[in-house]
């Protein structure tokens, strides 16, 4: 099955003309058919249109184009803006909202000639870490369907691990693309705050939203990052910076390279399983050469409360925009305003999202401002402080993804700390700004993928990045597959 | 009774002059005539997704405005979002100024009709987001027009240092002829470009106690500006009169009724959560920036009043008059240019053209639109300089010139009424005077001399009021004398 072969094998084969573009895109689009309903990975598969940009990237390659994504099938996250394609957020408030326009990264991936297969299953404005709060339905963990792929960005995670894509985009806010990535055994990237526009990125928090990628190898991600990131005009907070080769280091190893591993983040709570096979990754780094430092990030246990205040405060001003008015879905029994804005915003948003947005509206509030916002972001220098500090130290962090592997389908969603509190480890360097990625390092008893993260200071992608991929290239953990058919 | 004080404080929004909007690049257009939602896109729509761009022009513009302001520029500004609900406002918030706007602590002096001057400080200016336009229809329903969203709008706070309607209005006159020179606002109130709200309260005079205010809108215009004021302040005088406490409250005046009535509030206690505004990253404006702008400032209303003063040699009240307002400057310094004696010009534009303006319900920056031409009205003097009519004769062609447009001269040719200058003609007059009133000819030359006005009246009736009075004069001084 075409859909089954690695990416760089599928683009020497697409650029040697043994197979095409539509037939790869074929293949990706039968077995999403076949699989996907056990997965519920996509909302909207958009196969006309996928079938479309294959046949273009088809002329590109006769042209003996050769670029990385170029006839690439690919899972974009339902928070991505695509012209004239539905973009849900999945959320029934925005149920056959089709965008007047493309955002900057998706569309530099279709610049670059990468096909989009369809829009992917998030929590509902991204506000998760499980994908059980989409307004539709929960996805599935390609490595066991009773559990859940992690969240926000689940449907990418899992189309990617379920060979329904062959890369995939995400958004990452406190974890979203690093979480899931861990959960279901790929590797995901979360670059720098503003190293990728976030124009056309539905926002849920601004000053933490950053556009990630899956990839079922370290060069994968490396690969689409690559046509991702870069200033845009369009978007203020983007990062006016010289992009580097991010492939440019895959070969470098460790050796020399000082990791720090950080004191707080390898705590009771965790997960014996995942802790055993982040140490023993990170033995296997030290022999390659790295040096093992220990670090404190002393704040580390604020990262959660400051940002549900950050986040939750900005989302409430974000999501003010869906009353109604000029697109999505409208409730309406013609009585008048505020009962308009209350009936669609009552049943367009669910549970989670009215109780970020409660949130949020409560902590700008006049009197509680300073107590709240103020000082969370105050706490959000210190955190960001902690991180600069170690780096001084040290060249990348590593430490587990996630304090657990993926757990079983409603077995949070009923305890909002209980799920807030699974973002432990990515919440502090969402933060800060800098980048971090997941990359597979062993599995638990229940034959569940355990994610390595790997931290790195501020635009320095090419680090984590080198780490990571001297870690796969001498293990063994990302040839797992899930079973599937 | 008590005596009553005044205690003012404005908020001047205007719309800048750029070419795009405050955070998109959708042009700014006529709200008022631009078909509804065609100037658009999905950032000033508020689709989601979509991020702010700051309009460099629209800080260029505010800047300049707080120059000419004498603000303080700080270095770092923010802008913050300011949240509530209403379908004119796309996003749910408007992205304004909070803790850290663009200009603070400047002031400005205004000139009152007794000749005096007064500071007024400026306690801030912000720059934002103008939201769109709700047209409330008659069935219910609410039509939205999005035309407007978007377009950068400075706030301009003054301190509550106003103490009557009149330094209202002089504050406002001054801050749109500011603003009118730096070309960065219309100051066209109908078009609403420029909205004023006045903060009114009163207080027994001598008291330093702030009272409770109302906030006046829907001023449409500067003399709204004035009625509303003067109407506010007599009303809460005559509540505090009858023992009765004024309500904090939002009025809105009715330019039918000419009196202040209370809106409904939207909501009882708005909290707007502000915050700062995560999609941009903080303006840092460069003290190189600010000096760059200020040398490119245009002369403003004070420089150019003192040079009217010191140049031309008008009084101070004329001066003050014609800056006030750049196109009645403009005309004047037109009208200067073209050969007219300053003061004269100036003269005749603050009465006759502003009267005849003023049967018309026209502001005076409409000047620039009545068919009266700078050139013309000097044509106008020269046809009096130079004897061929007299001012009353003057002021009458100014009239038909007001509603033709056509040139003095060709009125005074149409309609014969240039002053006889044929002093044979003349004597035949007065002699024909003197023979029909020998009673006062008489009284006359027996010493009553002020009949000379009496005769010369004659004169004038029987020649249509078309002779030069002191030649006619001269010439009834001769007859007479031949007659003692």
């Amino acid at each position: 099955m075409l859909n089954k072969l690695t990416l760089s094998d599928a683009r020497g084969k697409l650029q040697a003309g043994e197979i095409t573009a539509v037939e790869l895109t074929q293949a990706h689009l039968d077995y999403i058919k076949t699989l996907d309903d056990q997965i519920k990975a996509y909302i909207t598969v958009t196969e006309e249109q996928a079938l479309e940009m294959a046949a273009k990237a088809d002329k590109r390659l006769q042209a003996g184009e050769k670029t990385p994504l170029l006839g690439i099938p690919m899972a974009i996250k339902d928070v991505l803006c695509t012209e004239g394609v539905q973009t849900t957020c999945a959320s029934r408030l925005l149920e056959g909202f089709r965008p007047p326009y493309t955002g900057t990264a998706v569309q530099r991936l279709f610049d670059a000639g990468a096909v989009m297969l369809g829009k992917t299953n998030t929590d509902e404005f991204a506000m998760g870490s499980s994908t059980e709060n989409s307004g539709f339905f929960t996805t599935h963990n390609p490595w066991n369907t009773n559990r859940v792929p992690g969240g926000s960005s689940g449907g990418s995670a899992a189309a990617v691990a379920a060979h329904m894509a062959m890369g995939g985009l995400g958004t990452d806010t406190g974890g979203s693309v690093r979480a899931p990535g861990a959960f279901c055994g790929i590797v995901a990237l979360k670059p720098s705050y503003g190293l990728v526009s976030r124009y056309g990125l539905i926002a849920f928090a601004s000053s933490l939203d950053s556009i990630g990628c899956f990839g079922r190898s370290v060069e994968d991600v490396a690969d689409i990052l690559q046509v991702m990131a870069g200033y845009d005009s369009k978007d203020s907070t983007s990062y006016h910076t010289d992009i580097p080769d991010y492939k440019a280091r895959l070969q470098d190893g460790v050796k020399g390279l000082k990791i720090g591993l950080p004191r707080e983040y390898f705590i009771e709570g965790v997960q014996p399983a995942t802790e055993k096979a982040v140490r023993a990754a990170i033995n296997h780094l030290a022999s390659l050469g790295a040096e093992i430092v220990e670090v404190s990030l002393p704040h580390t246990e604020y990262a959660l409360p400051t940002y549900y205040l950050v986040a939750t405060a900005e989302a409430s001003a974000n999501l003010a925009r869906y009353d109604g008015v000029r697109f999505g879905v409208r409730k309406s029994s013609g009585d008048g305003l505020w009962p308009m804005y209350k009936a669609t915003r009552g049943q367009g948003f669910g549970a989670e999202v009215k109780r970020r947005i409660m949130l949020g509206t409560f902590v700008l509030s006049a009197g509680y401002y300073d107590a709240y916002y103020l000082k969370a972001q105050k706490v959000r220098t210190l955190i960001k402080d902690d991180f600069e500090k170690a780096f001084e130290a040290v060249d990348v962090i590593a430490a587990p993804t996630m304090p657990t592997t993926a757990f079983k389908i409603g077995e949070k969603s009923k305890d909002p700390l209980e799920m807030y509190l699974t973002d432990v480890f990515t919440l502090p360097s969402s933060l800060a700004g800098i980048c971090g990625l997941s990359v597979p390092c062993g599995f638990d008893e229940d034959n569940l993928p355990i994610g390595l993260q790997i931290l790195g200071p501020f635009m320095q992608e090419t680090k984590i990045l080198q780490v990571a991929a001297a870690y796969e290239y001498s293990t063994e953990w990302h040839h797992h597959e899930p079973a599937l058919p | 009774m008590t005596e009553y004080e005044p205690v003012i404080g404005l908020e001047v929004h205007a719309e800048l002059l750029t070419e795009s909007k405050m955070f998109c690049g959708c042009p700014v257009v006529d709200s008022t005539s631009a078909p509804p939602n065609t100037a658009v896109c999905p950032v000033c729509l508020g689709m989601p997704g979509v991020l702010p761009v700051i309009n460099q022009k629209a800080v260029e513009f505010a800047i300049m405005v707080g120059l000419a302001l004498n603000c303080e520029i700080p270095e770092e500004n923010q802008f913050a979002r300011k949240s509530y609900f209403y379908p004119d406002l796309p996003k749910g918030y408007q992205i304004s100024q909070y803790d850290l706007p663009l200009a603070v602590n400047g002031h400005v002096d205004i000139d009152l009709p007794d000749g005096s001057t007064k500071r007024i400080h400026v306690r801030r200016a912000h720059l934002e987001e103008d939201t769109g336009k709700s047209t409330h229809m008659s069935d219910g329903s609410s039509l939205i027009d999005l035309n407007r969203a978007g377009v950068p709008l400075l706030e301009i706070v003054s301190e509550p240092e106003i103490r009557s309607a009149e330094e209202a209005e002089a504050y406002a006159r001054k801050l749109r002829s500011i603003m009118q020179y730096l070309g960065v606002n219309t100051g066209d109130m109908s078009k609403g470009v420029l909205r004023l709200e006045a903060n009114v309260s009163v207080r027994p005079k001598g008291s330093a106690e702030l009272r409770t205010r109302t906030e006046v809108k829907n001023l449409n215009s500067i003399r709204s500006l004035t009625r509303a004021t003067d109407y506010e302040i007599e009303r809460q005088s005559k509540v505090y009169d009858k023992g009765g406490q004024v309500l904090q409250q939002t009025m809105g005046w009715d330019e039918n009724k000419q009196k202040t009535v209370p809106q409904r509030s939207k909501e009882s206690a708005h909290d707007y959560r502000y915050f700062p505004e995560p999609d941009l990253p903080v303006l840092k404006i460069s003290r190189e920036w600010i000096e760059e702008i200020r040398a490119g400032m245009p002369e403003l209303p004070d420089a150019k009043q003192k040079r009217f003063i010191e140049e031309l040699g008008l009084s101070s009240y004329n001066a003050s008059v014609l800056v006030a307002d750049r196109p009645v400057a403009q005309y004047f310094e037109e009208a200067v240019s073209a050969g007219g004696d300053p003061t004269t010009v100036a003269n005749w534009v603050i009465g006759e053209i502003f009267r005849l303006m003023n049967k018309d319900s026209l502001e005076r920056e409409a000047i620039n639109t009545i068919k009266i031409r700078p050139t013309q009205l000097v044509a106008l003097i020269q046809l009096i300089e130079n004897g061929t009519i007299n001012n009353n004769v003057a002021k009458s062609v100014l009239e038909v010139m007001y509603e033709s447009g056509a040139a003095p001269e060709q009125i005074v040719k149409d309609r014969n009424l240039a002053l006889v200058s044929d002093t044979d003609q003349l004597r035949e007059a007065v002699i024909a005077a003197l023979n029909n009133h020998p009673k006062e000819v008489e009284r006359y030359i027996a010493g009553e001399e002020k009949l000379i006005g009496f005769l010369i009246g004659q004169v004038m009736r029987s020649m249509g009021n078309k002779a030069p009075a002191h030649v006619v004069k001269e010439i009834l001084a001769e007859e007479l004398k031949s007659r003692a």
